[in-house]
């Protein structure tokens, strides 16, 4: 096992990677559960459903990472991908709220509202978690690797794969705005009450699902870090700076494309899942294009290609989000804006890519 | 309260009624029209309405409009007084007046309130101005029955204008159906055919009914034959205009796409990078346009009419030096790496979006059209067609030229043009790239500007207007390829004719994103567009 992961990171930043995990699964678990409420040191349960929050974020960065840093590839419809984990996941809490809803009925709210009688067909097996979890890998992942087998033969690249996928996410959005749709529409889904049976909004269940999202987060790392490390992800940067000359060489790009779109795509339905029961709700503008370009800001802040740094990229962002937004509203675009001219003219390589440069160690 | 209780004002009214109808009684009939209105009891105003009506007396319009809205008052008792803007009028001179004691509002019962409202539509029929006879018919239309209809026919005697007299006959005919006569039904029938609306297609099927055997429905053989004829023939107008107007709004959405679209052809196709604040763009346009309506209406309301022609060039020139300044801060530094272009324009349009939303804020601004913008041409029995869309059209028309013009006859044109096609060549045979590649943004960036102003005319204008049309341009851009005017111009036509088409079928979200599918399958067919740029330029990007 240790051998394993030598092979992946060296020793020190294993230890580092193993000590902030640590800290992120002990520390905040136990300053939220065995503090009183009223101490200083007193973590909220706001608060690890926010951290829980950013950690899924730092999830999809890694899978953008995977794809834009790595393979050249901008997605601006990763966001698609998360909402649709999130929906499948979803569709299994709505079901746990049973005859609990407002109005009674076994079928959820809002098509109780719509006058349904039964659900429709791809309700089917809904209530069971295990096809939740498999819907969860399935749904992003087939649709990934449609898009994908057509999208890479035809050898879109470049700006054109860009808008394309943002379309195709504007496309999926304005379809689950449509109430009939049997998704909820506007409103998507909400208002869960248990998860396996657990009370949700339990502090006890907030904390297993934000430990649960943090080693995600390291097993999603260690994944990934495998991916680039071995001969397929050498052929990945190949794609990214060169892929004429690859193609020549023999190999075949659609092939190594599309699996790592695909595992990127699962990767981030994945997050969607552990995301939507930590903040209780997902709806259509989850899918807005904006939120996918968001994505990219966090890699890039980071730094792409380094696996570590749209981790940090993600966390910093959405720290400084959560804090701006409340505190000073109107000046978060501004700061978000910014932020994607200033990183993109005069910090292309991130926060980490300069960390490195400044240590002397080029990679 | 000004006009005391309602049960004491009945009474103080009636009783000044029968003293006020003894004493004033020989005096003008249009000052014994006023006083039955103002002072008379409820049977003395319908027999004064119905009278007006008969004499077909359009003067008598501005009064019975008084009484309904409850602005005709008897002051001290016997003056009959019309309230206007504050003051107080005399009913049949219009001159200003001298109350002669407390103003008492006359009321009215709801009988006399609808015999009211229809004789003012009835007698809108003789308004001395055409627009106004239209409407007066046109409100007419539902509720026509006996009643009225000797004013109808006495309004068609005399009315000149054709789209009244077609309204006006389709009325009659439409209370001609039932005649006892068979010869007046039959041309009835035909008078109904030949002006198709849903409206007329409703009548016939009424009479037709289900079969003769119905109370109330046509029993003569021949005549049911004309009905079903007639029926036919509405639909097969109807349907006729239907696609027309299909045809017509895919057009117009078309061109809309086309403004919105151009001027990120010609930057996307020059610089092979995309400006995601293109919509921004638009808004800024958009925005301009509002400013200078603004102080039209403030400094220059007598131009109103006329302010988007100094609109245009504002929203062109403003646009233009937002992409200048864009171009010089964010895309030249950038040159090569067009995903980070996009990224960084990307966070330029949010700097824009925000910076309006703290200069107007975030709520829509009201953007009026001009007076002449307003209204339609019927170009057939049951199609309208707006002048703004019109206006549209042709102005997308125009603009169209004029960068055809600029790219096709001017050395700018010929610089721009060749640094798309070969940028190291051109800088090879001296064309100095940096500067085209600026005057080129600026210009992409005015046209958006002119597309934001002829946005403004027919959406609502708020900061994230842009946000609205960026998909839309981009599929556009993508779908017609880069470097040519035909290939934009057929891709915004095209889409907007198949959103159109599609749209009676599937509903507006689904044509959408019907043809987001389907352009996102096309670009597998043809990945550069349909007008691909062949040869060495094409593996590049």
């Amino acid at each position: 096992m240790l051998a394993a992961l030598r092979q992946l990171y060296p020793r020190k930043a294993l230890l580092a990677i193993g000590l902030v995990y640590g800290a992120l699964v002990l520390l905040v678990p136990l300053l939220n559960l065995a503090l009183p409420r009223a101490s200083f040191f007193h973590v909220s349960d706001y608060s690890v459903a926010l951290a829980g929050k950013i950690l899924c974020y730092a999830i999809v960065a890694l899978a953008m990472d995977l794809i834009w840093g790595y393979t050249g590839i901008l997605s601006l419809g990763h966001g698609l991908f998360f909402a649709l984990g999130g929906y499948a996941m979803g569709m299994y809490l709505m079901r746990e709220i049973g005859t609990e809803g407002v109005y009674g009925s076994t079928l959820p709210d809002f098509m109780v509202f719509l006058d349904w009688k039964q659900l429709p067909w791809y309700w089917r097996g809904s209530q069971h978690f295990w096809w939740a979890c498999l819907l969860v890998v399935l749904a992003p992942g087939l649709l990934a690797l449609a898009f994908g087998f057509f999208a890479f033969r035809s050898r879109i690249r470049g700006v054109y794969f860009s808008i394309i996928t943002q379309a195709l996410t504007y496309a999926f959005m304005l379809l689950f705005f449509r109430n009939n749709l049997g998704f909820g529409g506007n409103n998507g889904f909400t208002d869960f009450k248990r998860i396996l049976g657990i009370p949700i909004a339990d502090s006890r269940t907030k904390v297993a699902l934000y430990v649960l999202s943090a080693t995600t987060l390291l097993l999603s790392l260690l994944l990934c870090r495998f991916l680039v490390l071995s001969k397929l992800g050498r052929v990945l940067t190949a794609i990214r700076d060169e892929e004429s000359r690859l193609r020549f060489c023999g190999y075949d790009p659609v092939r190594y494309k599309l699996f790592v779109w695909t595992v990127s795509a699962v990767i981030c339905g994945i997050a969607g899942a552990l995301y939507v029961p930590q903040v209780g709700i997902i709806n259509p503008s989850e899918m807005s294009p904006s939120n996918s370009i968001e994505i990219a800001i966090w890699v890039a802040v980071g730094g792409r290609g380094t696996l570590i740094g749209p981790v940090v990229g993600a966390a910093l962002v959405n720290g400084a989000k959560s804090w701006l937004t409340a505190a000073v509203p109107e000046l978060w675009l501004y700061a978000l804006g910014l932020l994607f001219i200033l990183v993109t003219r005069f910090l292309p390589g991130g926060v980490v890519g300069a960390l490195i440069r400044g240590n002397g160690r080029e990679s | 309260m000004l006009y005391g209780r309602p049960a004491v004002r009945v009474l103080i009214s009636l009783a000044f009624a029968s003293a006020c109808l003894a004493g004033w009684g020989a005096r003008a009939a249009d000052q014994s029209f006023v006083e039955k209105l103002a002072l008379g009891d409820a049977s003395a105003k319908l027999e004064a309405i119905n009278d007006a009506v008969a004499k077909g007396d359009a003067e008598a319009i501005p009064i019975l409009r008084a009484l309904l809205d409850g602005k005709l008052a008897v002051a001290g008792g016997k003056q009959v007084v019309i309230e206007e803007g504050g003051g107080l009028i005399d009913p049949i001179t219009r001159r200003p007046v001298i109350p002669s004691g407390d103003l008492e509002k006359v009321s009215i019962n709801n009988r006399v309130r609808r015999t009211l409202e229809r004789a003012l539509a009835a007698l809108g029929l003789f308004a001395p101005s055409a627009a106004d006879r239209l409407s007066a018919a046109r409100a007419l239309q539902g509720s026509a029955d006996e009643e009225v209809r000797s004013a109808i026919e006495q309004a068609l005697v005399q009315e000149k204008d054709r789209q009244v007299k077609e309204l006006l006959s389709s009325i009659q005919a439409g209370l001609m159906l039932t005649s006892p006569d068979r010869e007046k039904r039959l041309a009835a029938i035909d008078v109904l055919s030949h002006a198709p609306s849903t409206r007329n297609k409703r009548l016939l099927l009424q009479r037709l009914g289900e079969s003769p055997e119905q109370p109330g429905v046509e029993t003569d053989p021949v005549v049911r034959e004309a009905l079903e004829r007639g029926i036919a023939n509405i639909d097969a107008s109807l349907h006729l205009a239907e696609v027309v107007g299909w045809v017509f709004s895919g057009l117009s959405l078309g061109s809309i796409l086309l403004l919105a679209a151009l001027g990120l052809a010609i930057t996307f196709g020059l610089m092979g990078v995309i400006n995601m604040a293109h919509g921004e763009l638009l808004m800024i346009g958009a925005y301009a346009t509002y400013l200078v309506q603004t102080l039209f209406r403030t400094y220059l309301p007598g131009a109103f009419a006329w302010y988007l022609a100094a609109a245009a060039p504002v929203a062109f020139v403003a646009a233009g030096l937002v992409g200048l300044v864009l171009e010089r801060t964010v895309v030249r530094a950038l040159y090569g790496r067009p995903l980070e272009t996009l990224l960084a324009t990307w966070g330029a349009s949010l700097l824009l979006i925000q910076s309006v939303r703290l200069i107007f804020g975030a709520q829509n601004v009201e953007v009026a059209n001009p007076p002449w913008m307003s209204g339609g041409i019927s170009a057939m029995p049951g199609l309208v067609i707006p002048y703004n869309r019109i206006a549209i059209l042709g102005f997308a028309a125009l603009v169209l030229a004029v960068v055809w013009v600029l790219l096709n006859r001017t050395r700018l044109g010929l610089y721009v043009r060749a640094v798309m096609q070969n940028r190291g060549m051109a800088s090879g045979c001296g064309v100095a790239t940096p500067v085209v590649d600026r005057l080129a943004f600026a210009l992409g960036s005015g046209i958006a500007g002119l597309g934001g102003c002829a946005l403004s005319q027919i959406g609502n204008v708020g900061p994230e207007l842009g946000q609205g049309y960026i998909v839309d341009s981009f599929m556009v851009v993508v779908l017609g390829g880069v470097g040519q005017l035909a290939g934009t111009v057929i891709a915004a036509i095209g889409l907007g004719q198949v959103n159109k088409l599609l749209e009676p079928y599937a509903g507006a979200v689904l044509a959408k994103i019907t043809v987001l599918v389907f352009v996102i399958l096309f670009i597998q067919r043809r990945p550069r567009g349909l007008f691909a740029p062949r040869g060495r330029a094409a593996e590049e990007t």
